[in-house]
């Protein structure tokens, strides 16, 4: 052990690693359920250069290896299940370019969302890229990882449907682009007119490679953005009303809430759509289109708009959204955690009345959550509870809760989102055999030693 | 059960039937006025019941001193009638519900009303204020509640409104200096329509304004500006208040300005009329309501409702009007508010 140490302080300095308890200890847990597992060292590389390095002397020594950005997934997903080394990206934090005309800003794997954001809008305000409602220290890298969803998710789908090109580090040690850049100086597609080999890293959670650069697409940034409030009160209805706002094609982000707190929301299914214009006509023709395509709602009174002065508009208009903070605190104990499957957008009403049964059920305060995703081919779907830190009880109800979703999840034709090592299994208890057996030959094929993130996407 | 004082004789002895023939909404011929308000009143359906839009206009053209806008809304809810979409209601039901959250200030004899309106707050400083800007009330629990007029919801107003006023006796308040003018037009028409008593003063804040103005005069540089007033809904509950904007006015060298939809022709913020009518008119209504300010040569919006204030204040001011409060206009002739540029 003292030699790999020893080894580490030679690849990145003695101030980038450490194997003391405090940062063990912090290194062995996220802020979600899962049961905390220290590594035994922590190593913090600078360059794609030193991460080759770490990945060949973690190859060498058979010792586990854990990527990790922002930690923030919540359902353990960069907790060392067996030890060894986590690698922490957050060093590697250049933005190393961002091309005007093609649209896209190559990022190192350390790069928050929160930072590429201000870049943006302080040297780019033309521009603009698809901020999930995470805190800002979220790293670009690692919401692409677990397929995480942003603010123009309805109309452009996952950011991993984002990414433009990758650079990896093998688990073997070699450095591969994917992507456009892998002949070209160019990183404007992931695949085509190539293979797509981009999706060997993205949802496999660390365990095949390790992504020191991503490009990510970026988009119009226009001059207003506004928030609009439709409110109806039939669970049934919903799906039709969000189909016909997707139809108008323009709203950029899509979210419904259904959530007993605070009280003015209470019994109703809280719509939020943004819209974005570059005049105020724009805007207001962009207005009167939502307003025309639920007239029939309003016209039998199911369905209305809610006039939200201007002034208090910016909770909503935040970017990231503040809410989920907000709600991790009604428990006081600042715990929070939840299933997000991504399911149809038909099956929307049943898995609200299933939070529902579970709040009560296992005595937990809840709040649920829908997001459009890509013109409504799905939604992510987040059965989300908060609770007591201090009250292992009410932690252990939540775990149960969130298991039984994850059941229930998979029995309706959904599919959890970064799934936690228990609903990875129960993922792969109900895939196709074959398609469980190829991803079984991809992760043997990158991956021989089985160091990468071991515990995660680990197939029988 | 609290029964609305509406006497149907007095209607039927009405000359003018000038709470629909006036109305901006409907706008009937005398005839079919009287033949609605008798449908109205014996319960039967009338088209009235499912076009009003709820402006309160018909309280205050009543020339007969009944109650027409009252009974209207008792009746739509008599007959499951939803002026606005179902879950809009719900949410203003449960938005203002009571949930211990209120605030008490170190009340003296005379209180301040901030009612539900965390503007108060902002509002309630200053010269005009001193002495008594600490003795305040607000929160759900001293919510006057006449919004659900708005949504045919006689029986929510019905149900808190005795204990809002007891909750306010219960704090030994004697004077309730009402700064949202439609927690007065509740106690002093709404109370009075359904016979609960009121057992505390109510001042309104425009007649508190014009008192202290008085007591301030030496201290006052005439502003010499121009200004329309954004009378509001509610204004319709208390019209015997709307000299004091004048007096106010006067006092601070303001010039209210010549317009179309003054006074008792008014429009309003609509909305409510947005929520409830859909945009269209919404989007009619201020228009016409802000043309009629631009093209009268004001330069200030004058509002008396915070709410009015916060839900169009942005677009008064990209119609070229400096949107302000009645008191921020007071405390600029105060010279404790810098008068805006432009």
């Amino acid at each position: 052990m003292g030699d790999i140490y020893s080894a580490l302080v030679d690849i990145v300095g003695k101030e980038w690693v450490s194997s003391q308890k405090e940062e063990r200890y912090l290194y062995g847990r996220d802020p979600g359920l899962t049961l905390p597992h220290e590594p035994d060292y922590v190593v913090m590389p600078r360059t794609a250069e030193e991460v080759q390095k770490i990945v060949r002397l973690a190859n060498e020594e058979k010792i586990p290896l854990v990527p990790k950005g922002g930690g923030l997934a919540l359902t353990g997903l960069v907790i060392p299940q067996k030890g060894g080394i986590v690698l922490d990206m957050k060093r590697m934090d250049r933005i190393v370019e961002v091309n005007e005309k093609a649209r896209y800003v190559i990022v190192e794997a350390g790069v928050t969302h929160g930072v590429l954001k201000s870049h943006l809008e302080r040297h780019y305000p033309h521009l603009r890229h698809s901020i999930p409602d995470s805190p800002p220290i979220a790293t670009v890298v690692g919401n692409a990882v677990i397929h995480g969803q942003g603010r123009l998710a309805q109309q452009y789908g996952f950011n991993s449907d984002l990414v433009s090109g990758l650079e990896v580090v093998l688990p073997t040690g070699e450095i591969c682009r994917l992507g456009s850049c892998s002949l070209s100086p160019y990183w404007f597609s992931r695949g085509a007119p190539l293979p797509d080999l981009t999706g060997l890293f993205l949802g496999w959670f660390g365990t095949t490679g390790v992504i020191t650069r991503l490009a990510l697409r970026l988009y119009p940034a226009k001059k207003m953005r506004d928030v609009m409030v439709f409110l109806a009160d039939k669970g049934e209805q919903v799906p039709d009303i969000l189909l016909r706002l997707v139809h108008t094609e323009m709203v950029e982000d899509l979210l419904v809430n259904f959530q007993p707190l605070p009280i003015m929301l209470q019994g109703n299914y809280n719509m939020l759509m943004y819209i974005t214009g570059d005049t105020e006509e724009e805007m207001e023709f962009k207005r009167k289109m939502l307003w025309e395509t639920l007239w029939d709602y309003f016209e039998s009174r199911d369905g209305g708009f809610m006039s939200v002065p201007e002034i208090m508009k910016s909770p909503y208009l935040a970017m990231p959204s503040k809410d989920t903070t907000r709600f991790a605190d009604v428990r006081k104990g600042g715990g929070f955690e939840y299933s997000g499957p991504i399911i149809p957008l038909e099956k929307y009403p049943d898995f609200v009345r299933k939070t529902e049964e579970l709040a009560e059920k296992y005595r937990l305060a809840y709040s649920t959550i829908g997001r459009v995703i890509a013109a409504g081919h799905c939604m992510m779907f987040a059965f989300a509870f908060s609770f007591n830190r201090a009250d292992p009880d009410e932690m252990a109800r939540v775990k149960e809760a969130l298991h039984e979703a994850a059941r229930f999840s998979i029995e309706q034709g959904g599919v959890p989102w970064k799934p936690n090592v228990s609903e990875q299994k129960l993922i792969m208890e109900r895939m196709d055999p074959v398609t469980l057996r190829l991803m079984k030959l991809v992760k043997q094929s990158l991956d021989p030693s089985g160091i990468m993130n071991p515990g995660n996407w680990e197939m029988p | 059960m609290m029964q609305l004082n509406f006497d149907p004789d007095r209607c039927a002895a009405c000359p003018t039937q000038d709470c629909l023939v006036r109305c901006q909404y409907l706008r009937l011929d005398r005839d079919t006025a009287k033949a609605e308000m008798e449908k109205i009143i014996s319960g039967k359906d009338s088209f009235v019941l499912h076009d009003c839009a709820t402006c309160y206009a018909c309280e205050e053209y009543c020339p007969m001193g009944n109650h027409p806008f009252y009974l209207i809304v008792e009746r739509q809810e008599a007959k499951g009638i939803l002026p606005a979409p179902r879950p809009v209601i719900k949410m203003w039901i449960n938005q203002c519900k009571p949930v211990g959250k209120f605030q008490v200030g170190q009340l003296q004899e005379r209180v301040l009303s901030f009612c539900f309106l965390p503007q108060s707050f902002f509002l309630a400083t200053g010269k005009l204020f001193e002495g008594i800007a600490s003795s305040y009330i607000y929160g759900q629990e001293f919510f006057c509640n006449a919004v659900y007029l708005h949504f045919a919801r006689m029986s929510v107003i019905k149900e808190r409104l005795p204990r809002v006023i007891e909750n306010i006796r219960s704090q030994g308040i004697k004077e309730l200096i009402c700064l949202h003018d439609e927690c007065y037009g509740t106690f002093n028409s709404l109370a009075q329509a359904y016979g609960i008593k009121v057992p505390f003063k109510t001042v309104h804040y425009f007649e508190y304004l014009n008192d202290r103005l008085k007591e301030l005069k030496d201290e006052i540089k005439p502003l010499n500006v121009r200004a329309a007033y954004f009378r509001n809904c509610s204004a319709r509950l208390s019209p015997g208040t709307e000299h004091f904007v004048d007096d106010i006015f006067r006092r601070i060298g303001v010039e209210r300005v010549e317009r179309e939809y003054d006074h008792e022709n008014a429009l309003c913020c609509a909305e409510i009329i947005r929520m409830s009518q859909g945009y269209k008119l919404a989007d009619d209504v201020q228009k016409r309501y802000l043309d009629d300010m631009v093209n009268a040569g004001a330069e200030y919006c004058a509002f008396n409702c915070p709410m009015c204030q916060l839900s169009v204040g942005e677009k008064v001011a990209r119609r070229g009007l400096k949107p302000v409060h009645i008191i921020e206009l007071c405390q600029m002739a105060l010279g404790e508010k810098p008068v805006p540029e432009g």
